[in-house]
């Protein structure tokens, strides 16, 4: 069980409210994800949650029960940090058997768990050796071995694959989604990612300055964004935003169209530009329009091989029914 | 950097400082060595003459000799148990955020700035002495008679002495130590349910062993030399117990004016230091690999 439910949770900083108070509710086994940007306050609440911060007002409580005053390690909870925070002196082995040490598990049931977990995260030939002689990927599933032998109600990461190249970072991302499907853990997730967090989760929670903007399920996010902070923050490349006389013909403060829902043609459309930069993926083109009068740069995203170049004039239509419109406020338009 | 020509040149380069400091390493010990054989009194320099191994066999044979040895180790390990433990009870606690950090850390720091014969002779006279020491002030408030240090206690009160002295030292090198400690790696053990002590024993001591072992190391060098505190306090005594071999050195070369016993004695401290070298690497040199 791993049910959390966080209750008018507040932390301030002597003078300064980091988050005001907010309420949220975890169900068992989800995959949570908490998003935003730098400074956002998603580290300070999984810390809340762990029990490694005090809360400055509100309820936390697990599976029902209220754990707002316990102890870090009494809340049944594992995390895994954003530096793997192993112990360097001790081998691989030792590492992961120090919570079940502190626990008192029986030592041959400390052996199975420890020989399972390294089995599932192929860690079986490095039980011996020391942190130091690991691999940045080696590490991190060393860290999360740690967690899972603890059998937590829910484990908790902090921006676990920042310390990672783009390509460990990848295949560590299936690791986790594929060992969330296995043990059907709930699992709360730090990340200033998006795309991780469009990757991984079960349901999303934007926060901005320690407030929580939207919460939902990817696609959720995707299509149907509460405001425009949510609407430009989910998404890849950004979402444009135009405001001005454009808007106004939606009858909206702001209007959004994606890149990948505007059309580009070289000899007719509803905008005209000429392209700046251009991004050939093969899969993907990226092109970033200028001089349309309406914004800085749009960027448009066109599937396939297209072949325009830096200077071309371009018309660009955006598909209207995709298009997001917010009001004065920055909240959606039904 | 790593070619052949530029190491060639990097060797010359370094060439005069090694031989320099060769020089003035080995000419000391080798004019050592030469006087220890020598019968050379300064009370009658004219009378010169090889002695063989007499001045070694002479030193050997003064009972003071194995005491002086014995109270040189109970000396240096007294201090280092001191200092080590207490260095490390006092980083930890000035490693807290406390009110007026910043002040408490430099009153923790400043006996290191005393000079020893300074601290000695405050020691001596301000605070262990029976009659005007602050110590007799205590124990007859608590209505026991005052303890000569000196006479009563005389090494006891040495390492007293010294262990102040470089108490700061130990505490200094343990607290840097104590603040490179990963604050995640404490935060993840307190999640894995490790209460206070065995967050000490399984992560803060050996996160600490390489900076223990620095302390244990530097300090042995110089409390195998203790020499100041010992001569403006007991001289050495009452009798010879809290004489050291450098203090017996000091009395065969100063007192009666015996260069070739004393330099047969140097001989015999430069050995004996060896000796706590070697055991010292062995026992805690590999945590500085």
């Amino acid at each position: 069980m791993g049910q959390i439910t966080l209750q008018g949770v507040a932390k301030r900083f002597g003078e300064v409210e980091v988050i005001p108070p907010l309420d949220l509710a975890i169900e068992d086994g989800e995959f949570v994800v908490f998003v935003g940007p730098s400074g956002c306050g998603k580290s300070t609440l999984l810390r809340l949650i762990a029990g490694l911060e005090d809360v400055s007002g509100g309820r936390i409580l697990i599976d029902g029960a209220d754990a707002t005053e316990a102890s870090p390690a009494k809340r049944g909870l594992a995390m895994v940090f954003q530096s793997y925070a192993l112990y360097p002196h001790m081998s691989v082995r030792k590492n992961i058997a120090f919570p079940m040490k502190m626990a008192g598990v029986p030592k041959g049931e400390q052996d199975r768990r420890i020989e399972a977990a390294a089995k599932a995260l192929n860690l079986t030939s490095y039980l011996d050796r020391r942190p130091g002689q690991l691999s940045g990927g080696q590490r991190q599933r060393v860290a999360i071995g740690r967690a899972i032998v603890r059998e937590p109600a829910a484990f908790l990461f902090d921006e676990p694959l920042s310390n990672l190249d783009a390509a460990l970072r990848v295949g560590m991302r299936l690791e986790i989604s594929e060992l969330h499907n296995r043990l059907k853990t709930t699992m709360i997730y730090v990340t200033h990612d998006q795309v991780e967090a469009m990757t991984m989760a079960d349901k999303i929670v934007v926060l901005q300055a320690g407030r929580i903007e939207q919460v939902g399920s990817p696609l959720e996010l995707y299509h149907h964004p509460r405001n425009v902070f949510v609407a430009a923050f989910i998404g890849s490349p950004k979402m444009n935003l135009f405001s001005g006389s454009v808007a106004a013909e939606y009858g909206a403060q702001n209007i959004g169209v994606r890149p990948e829902h505007i059309r580009i043609s070289a000899d007719s459309g509803k905008w005209k530009g000429r392209v700046g930069v251009s991004e050939h993926l093969g899969s993907d083109s990226f092109f970033y329009v200028e001089d349309t009068g309406l914004a800085e740069t749009i960027t448009v995203r066109s599937t396939g091989e297209v072949s325009l170049h830096h200077g071309d004039t371009v018309w660009l239509t955006p598909a209207e029914d995709k298009i997001h419109k917010f009001d004065k406020n920055g909240d959606r338009i039904r | 950097m790593a070619t052949r020509q530029t190491q060639g040149l990097a060797r010359l380069m370094r060439a005069p400082a090694i031989i320099l400091l060769f020089v003035w390493m080995i000419v000391p010990l080798c004019m050592t060595l030469y006087y220890s054989f020598l019968n050379y009194n300064l009370l009658n320099p004219t009378m010169t003459s090889w002695a063989g191994w007499f001045n070694y066999q002479y030193f050997y044979t003064d009972p003071a000799f194995f005491e002086a040895i014995r109270n040189t180790l109970v000396l240096v390990l007294g201090v280092l148990l001191i200092t080590v433990v207490g260095g490390i009870a006092i980083a930890m606690l000035i490693d807290k955020p406390i009110w007026g950090q910043g002040v408490v850390r430099i009153l923790v720091i400043s006996p290191f700035f005393v000079m020893p014969p300074v601290a000695a002779l405050i020691w001596k006279n301000m605070i262990m002495h029976p009659s005007y020491g602050v110590l007799a002030d205590v124990a007859q408030f608590f209505g026991a008679s005052p303890v000569d240090w000196f006479a009563q206690y005389p090494l006891t009160a040495i390492i007293l002495i010294v262990s102040w002295q470089w108490l700061p030292f130990a505490t200094l090198i343990l607290l840097t130590s104590l603040q490179s400690l990963d604050t995640e790696q404490m935060e993840a053990a307190e999640m894995d349910g490790a209460p206070a002590h065995s967050r000490f024993l399984y992560l803060i001591l050996p996160h600490m062993a390489r900076a223990i072992t620095v302390v244990i190391l530097i300090q042995t060098i110089f409390l195998l030399g203790i020499y100041a505190e010992i001569l403006v306090t007991t001289n050495g005594g009452p009798g010879t117990a809290s004489t050291n071999l450098t203090f017996l050195i000091y009395r065969a070369a100063r007192l009666n004016f015996d260069i070739g016993g004393a330099a047969a004695g140097g001989i015999i401290a430069v050995i004996l230091a060896n000796i706590v070298a070697i055991f010292l690497m062995r026992v805690v040199g590999r945590n500085l690999d």
